[in-house]
């Protein structure tokens, strides 16, 4: 209503309400960049949560097979999430270093990242792994099924993401801090913080409350 | 060596596919051959195959719909002529090659046709509108572009290499899992889907941030063409929605390759929870295809009505409030499957709530054709055609959204007249029209009237004679999908509807014969002014064909109708321009990043759906380096001079200033 009144008023330009602020033009291709990326996470996002759908529909499915509780190994779990909250924050390290030219620091940062990631992933395959062996693989009941593939899924980002992270220090190395190769990295950092933030769903939805005896 | 591929997998004893197949592999031969040796390769190879021109992108999207079409018609015509002659009989095709034929109809509709037509139609015509230079990544636009051929390819060898899957469209399981369809026609299903699913979602991010990101200077939220508002909402389904069908085909790949158990009976399995994930999807996909048709029909009847768009600001809204029901609807799609009485009356009210700003949107194009000067051009043809037929559509629809109506018609012939009758009387009117309209703009001519008024009413008249009968069998109770039936009171119905397909088949006949003729007459039907339906918004401010890099300036946008508002303005004025500074302008290099990219990944489709696993890890290596490769390049732009684009610019004012000076002398 209150609407209605504004635009009774804004005689100049009816599709104005209040102040009138034209629009600037095409935007830069940095903020284009990161805004088509974010976009992309989004939809990203919105892929992961049909696995957690999956998971939260199967998850009681054991078929007289083991329930979370029996195999969720907590000191595990917490270590690889130490791991992966450390890594967002050396790769934020990294960052900046990049935003400030500096190569010392944006190796380093970038290498302690790619280390904590890879210890990440060492950790999740040795729990995929002894699953296996004890005769737990995803095809012994729909509740596994549903548990591999979400944090399969997830793994495999973070495989993806310490491919790029390779990618990315190598291009710095050939071509410095050019301004496309900084799009990258900004692209990057999104990547690897978002990976970070469904890591914190996976932790709970399914370590936290699954684990739950 | 080749996983489970043998000579078995080519179907010798099945005359019809392996004719089909020789002929399009000698067709395709001949065009090949015919290519290299008139020495076109270089041309289409720089010109089309690695250019990253949204133009050029938008027009080979709509020319795989064409040719996917007419597959897909063809398809449509044996089922219609099986249920002709199949009453108290087998009529002329064996029962599994007929599944294979309705489920390969409905893919190649929806994924191969409709869907690269809006796309095509939006890279088109959007940057153009907004009047910028190229959508938000052209490179990755590319990609999208030959990752959807790649899946269309794949369907098509599915015809003579194995078999399609028999599942109908959506593949439902258990039917689809690995105990009842043990063949590969599933695998060819979920990885053409898969793999052309990620071409649309790269389609749809670039759209989105094109459209939100790119506006020329001037271009408020609500000073943007319908068309861009309806893409925009397309658009944000196809991000939201997509990745679903990314998810749920993953599931039943998992669960048919690595003996998962997302879908199955057994271990714990859900099998519902494969209907709620792909109609979460799918019911987003309607919406996803009818709202860029929504759009092209606005911008064709305001201008075919000499009229701004009647309601402009309700449009909005109706378009964005559709673009987020659309997602609160999909249980519709399993009302019998006993969610019960509460659940089914949520559902089947927020089916009907989409009613109403669809409803908005039909009173909007009513009113602007209200007290306007109407010329009925083949576009508005198209238009007025979809109004008709889209209620009739919408009615059904509103009906079977009534949950007691949808346990008498659910699964039957009315549904099938339903969403045929939204889906062609929508979409492909839409389609169609948007062809009609913005074909000058793609290539500088006009489009011979008199074969499209004749497609127009071959294909309208086709439509009803074909799809009518269907309700009332439907009615009669007589169920979809079905190879052959003893009911007598079925089959008058069943053989007008096969006569009536023959007459949609002459509007496809005028369809071709319109673009034969117009090339052939080209000279006559030339556009020299870039405006040749005197048009309200940026497309028709440049020339036709547009220059690679659209605009020579960003125009200046002062409100709605952005270009009438200029020509108005230019004709008050007298039209005494200062004579314009131009500038360099830096546009993308062309790339076969695309290209590639798709080369490895037909490879690799073909090698999973076969279980090759040697050549799939060759594609996803080759994937791999080609990003590598494209990741590594220096040089992705390149300048044009000023002096050139004034030169190209030049001879567009002048037209314009002419067309101008005639009119205000009128």
């Amino acid at each position: 209503m209150s609407m209605t009144a504004a635009v009774g008023h804004a005689h100049a330009d009816p599709h104005h309400i209040g102040v009138v602020i034209e629009h600037p033009g095409p935007a830069s291709k940095r903020i284009v960049t990161a805004y088509g990326f974010w976009v992309f996470l989004l939809s990203d996002i919105v892929m992961f949560s049909c696995f957690f759908a999956a998971y939260a529909v199967l998850s009681g499915q054991t078929a007289g097979g083991p329930s979370g509780a029996e195999i969720f190994e907590q000191r595990n779990v917490a270590i690889e999430t130490v791991c992966l909250l450390l890594s967002s924050f050396t790769c934020g390290m990294a960052s900046i270093a990049a935003d400030v030219r500096n190569r010392f620091w944006f190796y380093l940062g970038m290498a302690v990242t790619c280390v904590l990631g890879v210890i990440f992933l060492v950790i999740e395959f040795r729990e995929f792994a002894d699953l296996v062996a004890r005769g737990y693989g995803p095809s012994r009941s729909a509740f596994l099924t549903s548990f591999f593939s979400l944090v399969g899924c997830h793994g495999l980002h973070v495989s993806a993401g310490v491919l790029w992270l390779l990618t990315m220090m190598a291009q710095v190395f050939a071509k410095g801090f050019r301004a496309d190769v900084l799009r990258r990295m900004m692209c990057f950092a999104l990547f690897w913080h978002a990976l970070d933030i469904i890591w914190v769903g996976v932790f709970s939805v399914v370590y936290l409350l699954g684990g739950a005896p | 060596m080749l996983g489970k591929l043998d000579w078995s997998a080519i179907p010798f004893d099945q005359p019809i596919p392996l004719v089909a197949g020789a002929v399009v592999l000698v067709a395709i031969l001949a065009v090949l051959i015919w290519v290299v040796v008139k020495g076109h390769l270089p041309y289409l190879w720089d010109e089309w195959i690695t250019s990253v021109d949204h133009k050029r992108i938008g027009v080979m999207y709509i020319l795989l719909a064409s040719v996917m079409l007419l597959r897909g018609g063809s398809d449509a015509i044996m089922m219609r002529i099986q249920q002709a002659v199949a009453f108290q009989s087998q009529g002329y095709l064996p029962p599994e090659h007929y599944n294979q034929i309705f489920s390969a109809h409905g893919t190649i509709m929806i994924f191969f046709v409709a869907m690269p037509f809006v796309i095509g139609l939006m890279n088109l015509v959007v940057p153009l509108q907004l009047g910028v230079r190229d959508v938000a990544f052209p490179t990755l636009n590319s990609v999208g572009f030959w990752l959807t051929a790649t899946g269309a390819l794949l369907v098509n060898i599915s015809l003579v290499v194995g078999e399609f899957a028999r599942t109908g469209w959506l593949a439902f399981p258990p039917l689809s899992g690995l105990s009842y369809s043990p063949g590969v026609g599933v695998d060819y299903y979920a990885w053409s889907l898969q793999i052309s699913g990620v071409g649309t979602l790269v389609a749809g991010i670039n759209l989105v941030t094109t459209v939100l990101k790119l506006r020329t200077r001037g271009m408020n939220y609500l000073r943007m063409p319908m068309f861009c508002w309806t893409t925009l909402a397309s658009n944000l389904l196809i991000v939201a929605a997509f990745p679903i069908l990314t998810a749920t085909l993953a599931m039943l790949l998992l669960d048919r390759y690595l003996g998962f158990h997302f879908f199955t009976n057994e271990a714990g399995g859900n099998v519902m929870m494969f209907m709620n994930l792909i109609w979460a999807w799918g019911h987003p996909e309607v919406y996803i295809l009818v709202l860029p048709a929504f759009g092209i029909f606005s911008e064709v009847v305001s201008t075919f009505s000499g009229k701004a768009l009647f309601g402009y600001r309700s449009m909005v809204l109706a378009t964005m409030a559709i673009c987020v029901v659309s997602f609160m609807v999909w249980l519709h799609h399993f009302f019998t499957m006993g969610a019960g009485p509460d659940v089914n009356a949520i559902f089947g009210i927020a089916s009907m709530i989409i009613a109403i700003p669809t409803g908005v949107k039909i009173y909007n194009w009513l009113f602007t054709m209200y007290g306007g000067r109407i010329r009925f051009a083949t576009p508005m043809l198209w238009s007025v055609g979809f109004m008709v037929t889209f209620i009739i559509g919408g009615l059904t629809g509103v009906l079977v959204a009534v949950p007691p109506a949808d346990f008498m018609l659910h699964n039957s012939m009315f549904l099938v007249a339903h969403f045929h009758n939204v889906i062609i009387g929508g979409v492909l009117f839409g389609a169609f029209a948007g062809f009609e309209y913005w074909f000058p703009k793609a290539f500088g001519f006009r489009l011979d009237e008199r074969w499209g008024k004749a497609a127009f009413w071959f294909t309208f008249t086709g439509f009803y004679v074909t799809f009518m009968p269907l309700y009332i069998a439907g009615m009669l109770g007589m169920t979809r999908r079905l190879q052959h039936y003893d009911v007598a009171a079925w089959r008058p119905w069943m053989i007008v509807a096969a006569i009536g397909m023959a007459v949609l088949s002459i509007g496809v006949i005028c369809q071709i014969m319109q673009l034969v003729v117009s090339i052939r007459n080209r000279e006559a039907l030339r556009d020299r002014t870039g405006d040749p339906w005197d048009g309200r918004s940026l497309e028709w401010a440049t020339s036709s064909p547009p220059p690679v890099f659209n605009f020579a300036f960003h125009p200046d946008v002062r409100g709605e109708d952005a270009y009438w508002d200029m020509k108005t303005r230019a004709q008050q004025q007298s039209f005494e321009h200062d004579v314009p500074e131009y500038q360099d302008i830096e546009m993308p290099r062309n790339s076969p990043t695309g290209f590639i990219c798709a080369f490895f990944a037909s490879i690799m489709g073909f090698a999973l759906i076969w279980h090759i696993w040697w050549m799939v890890i060759l594609g996803g290596l080759g994937a791999f380096a080609t990003f590598v490769v494209f990741a590594w390049r220096d040089h992705d732009e390149y300048v044009i001079p000023a002096e050139e684009v004034a030169r190209i610019d030049r001879v567009n004012l002048e037209e314009r200033r002419s067309l101008v000076s005639m009119a205000g002398a009128v």
